[in-house]
């Protein structure tokens, strides 16, 4: 009762004019820590100032005029990081307007230009989107918002999912650039898999070649690229290892030689999906290449997924591979925990399965020293749950973005609490005023 | 890991219910005297598979009929529930389940999947759900679509599927006659249909219909409601000519002609057909329901139904179960409106929901989902029993179904259908352990033997990948 009331008055303060960042001190006092630094640290504190974490641990002083949230009984966790999905640039999937994540045209048309690195997906996110608050209230702090389409989609940004403006949101652009090998890519290789390497292979190549010779391509004395400037510029990092690419890969055979082609080209390699991982386990293991699984696809939806099963997480983890888990969806990201929780029922150790949705992610794209964990001068994105944090039946107490602690409302809960009383619909539409 | 190499012991089984050798003869057969309507064409061959006396006790039993008994016992003899009980009298020899420490519960029951119809792999060649040729095809049986090698099949009873309802999809304003189905492995498509369960006709509002007939029509929702409307008029005139033929002596030289749609509808102004109508918003759901009270008839269910909190009232008012997801939205505009509580709303207002997948993946957690809609009643004060949510996923939809009589709970008489879940089931960590299907074990998580693997997948995990 008493951490409901601390609650309302953190919703209250809250919705008053903003108090400066940097005068505000939260301390989440007495819960079980889970800091995926380390062991669960037991009735400890995390302080919180200037939207960081100041310090984290048993015994820590509070300042005075620090904001106490009671969480004993409770489970602390940094914010859960979702590594796929368009939150920020999709609103209603079947109303195309409100959809900004593939820049290649009409998709299998002509006119579809099926390798658009240079696309890079942060202007287009919406701060105000409608999803952002169904999926932070959930727990969802931290999301890779990635483009989508063809060969090479472009650049995805890791962004937290608090404040009004892309400068607040954005952690990292770009994170990685997003490409695909599979049944979704072969149209860009005239309707087959090697043809589809082929143009990947020619594309890298122009890439390195621009890179060496960019004066001489200014003067127009380099030979023709099949890809625009633009294109090429942006896969400069790629080629020199610099920006990770993220290759969705699902049959067995696709993951090798997805494998193969970045050892041939060195390039820093984060496989997606992986239907058929465990398959290759010990391939992607030796080459040290992290994995983004959707934990709960098991159905052999298509030929180049026949070998799915629900342990396909556990067993990647198992042969020594670094295993983050997504939902790899917009509007039900918010199931995050969901997911992770079929993992572990399916043979990934429990704390592995937090981690692969804390701070294996943050760590994959790239941004562990500042996301991940709660450990001191990390950018403070925390969760406080009435229990298990990956259980269905556990609620959200609070949830803290950037040092800021957010309402736990959104355009449904407003909705729900519309219509919670069956009497009073008519009021919602102000008929109260009536005698 | 999975162990060793799936063998379908349940399969051979069903093969020793076949009839005996018999030599083969090409005589055309008689052809069938029952009327279209009824199905007779298409007659069940299901066969329970084979059971023992089994005892299952010591676990903690939700009953979806109001109980629930820590440490109780469920006594399954000749397929029927013996006897539910803190104690029962079980016969000597009985097979005995212990399930300290676990949970029992009724089969589960999914009123809306597609499987078979539109199956895994997602091909064309195997896409039978959407008669997208007319707005209007009452005449299309979705049984006949029905791909029983459909690997979801044995996902969903390795989830404690024991029984689903396949429906034709919601391009059309009427998509044709579902079938409902006992989820055991078959050959056959009426190796697996429920003996004696009455069909649906689906139907479907909003955006679906009109998008896909946008040039030809229906391309709004007012062309919709005139699309279902014409096709009562013509079943009540349908219906009519044969009430009067009947009425005037069955004159065998004046029998008014046959439509095979026709036929359908006209079951369902008589009732014995039950409507399944997809409609996701209050406004359309409520217009849905002046349309069936034009005709004298009332829809059983509305499916996905995500705006059904906000006509809680009405639909309690009419006795409309409403079939929705936990917490699916945003994929067009009509399922914008989605709240998580919509379950425990309607339920509060004293309608009945049910928990429907209409998702191959989904199908294999609707306890999970029920979990999920137990939380959101929690959140605003909604105290969601077990009891309460264990129907969602069993007694409620088998009232969809018109099967409430027969499966749904775990009461004396009934079908035993029964789940062993080895945790609370509303855990995201809980599985189905044991599947009992007409008192017959049918999945056993602990034996390979028990875990039937469709012809498709076989040859899938070769041998040194095992």
């Amino acid at each position: 009762m008493r951490f409901q009331c601390t609650l309302a008055a953190v919703a209250v303060a809250f919705a008053v004019p903003v108090a400066p960042l940097a005068a505000q001190v939260i301390a989440i006092e007495g819960g079980t820590v889970y800091t995926m630094a380390g062991p669960p640290i037991e009735n400890g504190t995390v302080l919180i100032r200037d939207g960081k974490i100041l310090a984290v641990g048993v015994g820590i002083s509070v300042p005075n005029g620090a904001r106490r949230i009671d969480a004993r009984g409770k489970i602390v966790t940094p914010g859960l990081f979702e590594s796929s999905t368009h939150i920020g640039l999709a609103e209603v999937d079947a109303v195309e307007t409100t959809n900004d994540f593939v820049a290649q045209g009409p998709a299998g048309t002509a006119t579809s230009d099926l390798i658009t690195a240079a696309f890079n997906v942060a202007d287009g996110i919406n701060p105000a989107s409608m999803v952002i608050p169904v999926t932070r209230i959930s727990g969802v702090t931290t999301t890779v918002t990635r483009p989508e389409g063809g060969l090479v989609a472009g650049q995805g940004v890791v962004i937290d999912l608090a404040g009004s403006r892309l400068d607040d949101m954005l952690v990292k652009s770009p994170a990685a650039m997003f490409a695909s090998l599979g049944d979704a890519s072969r149209v860009a290789g005239g309707g087959a898999r090697a043809g589809a390497t082929l143009r990947l292979r020619e594309v890298l190549d122009d890439a390195k070649q621009y890179a060496a010779r960019r004066t001489a391509f200014e003067r127009n004395e380099t030979r023709d690229f099949a890809e625009s400037r633009l294109d090429l510029e942006a896969l400069i990092p790629v080629v020199e290892g610099r920006l990770p690419i993220a290759v969705e890969a699902h049959r067995a055979s696709d993951i090798r030689t997805v494998l193969r082609i970045a050892d041939e080209y060195r390039l820093k390699l984060i496989l997606l999906g992986a239907t058929e991982g465990w398959m290759v386990a010990g391939d992607i293991a030796s080459a040290r290449v992290p994995v983004v699984v959707k934990a709960l696809d098991d159905l052999p939806a298509s030929f180049e997924r026949l070998g799915a099963r629900l342990e396909n997480a556990a067993l990647l983890r198992a042969a020594g591979v670094l295993v983050a888990i997504t939902t790899n969806t917009t509007h039900d990201a918010r199931n995050l925990k969901q997911e992770a929780g079929n993992a572990v029922a399916n043979g990934l150790p429990y704390e592995e399965a937090l981690r692969a949705i804390t701070l294996y992610p943050a760590q994959i794209w790239g941004v562990a020293d500042t996301h991940g964990s709660l450990e001191a001068g990390k950018v403070a994105d925390v969760v406080v749950w009435d229990g298990d944090p990956l259980e269905l039946l556990t609620r959200v107490n609070a949830v803290i973005i950037g040092g800021r602690p957010i309402p736990l409302v959104s355009r449904q809960t407003e909705l729900r609490d519309r219509y919670r009383d069956p009497a009073a619909a008519r009021r919602a539409y102000g008929a109260d005023a009536a005698p | 890991m999975r162990s060793a190499i799936f063998v379908l012991v349940v399969g051979v089984a069903a093969g020793g219910c076949a009839p005996g050798a018999r030599q083969p003869t090409n005589k055309a057969p008689e052809p069938r005297a029952g009327p279209v309507a009824s199905g007779d064409a298409f007659p069940s061959a299901y066969v329970p598979f084979p059971s023992t006396p089994t005892l299952i006790r010591g676990g903690t039993i939700l009953t979806a009929a109001g109980d629930v008994i820590p440490g109780g016992q469920v006594l399954m003899v000749d397929g029927k529930i013996a006897a539910v009980g803190a104690h029962v009298d079980a016969p000597a020899g009985v097979t005995v389940v212990e399930a300290t420490g676990k949970y029992v519960t009724p089969g589960l029951i999914d009123d809306h999947s597609h499987l078979g119809a539109g199956p895994s792999p997602a091909v064309p060649a195997l896409a039978n759900v959407n008669e997208r040729t007319n707005p209007s095809t009452p005449e299309v049986w979705v049984e006949h679509s029905v791909w029983p090698q459909d690997p979801g099949f044995n996902r969903a009873r390795a989830g404690g599927i024991t029984t689903l309802q396949i429906l034709p999809g919601s391009a059309n304003l009427i998509g044709g006659r579902s079938v409902v189905l006992r989820n055991v492995p078959a050959r056959t498509v009426q190796e697996m249909k429920f003996p004696g369960a009455p069909y649906g006709m689906k139907m479907a509002c909003g955006e679906n219909p009109k998008r896909v007939y946008a040039t030809r029509g229906p391309s709004t929702l007012m062309g919709n409601v005139a699309g279902y409307r014409a096709a009562f008029i013509r079943a009540r005139e349908y219906k009519k000519r044969w009430d009067d033929w009947e009425k005037a002596g069955r004159d065998s030289t004046k029998i008014p002609a046959l439509d095979l749609g026709m036929e359908t509808m006209k079951g369902v102004l008589e009732g014995t057909i039950l409507i399944h109508n997809h409609c996701y918003t209050a406004e359309q759901m409520q217009i849905q329901m002046d349309v069936f009270r034009e005709f004298g008839v009332r829809p059983r269910s509305f499916h996905h139904a995500v705006e059904a909190y906000k006509i809680a009232d009405l639909l309690a008012r009419d006795s409309v179960s409403v079939s929705i997801w936990a917490d699916w939205w945003g994929f067009k505009m009509e399922a914008w409106d989605a709240v998580n509580a919509n379950l425990a709303l309607v339920q509060q207002a004293g309608a009945r929901a049910i928990v429907h997948s209409d998702d191959a993946n989904g199908i294999q957690r609707l306890n999970q989902e029920a979990a999920k809609g137990m939380l959101a009643g929690r959140e605003i004060g909604i105290q969601v029993t077990d009891d309460q949510a264990i129907r969602w996923v069993t007694a409620n939809p088998a009232w969809a179904l018109g099967i409430q009589d027969r499966v749904g709970t775990l009461e004396a008489g009934k079908i035993a259908d029964v789940v062993v879940w080895d945790r609370y089931p509303f855990s995201v960590y809980a599985r189905a352990e044991k599947v009992f299907i007409d008192g017959a074990l049918v999945y056993d998580r602990t034996d390979p033997s028990r875990q039937a693997v469709s012809d498709f997948e076989l040859g899938v995990f070769p041998g040194e990948s095992r």
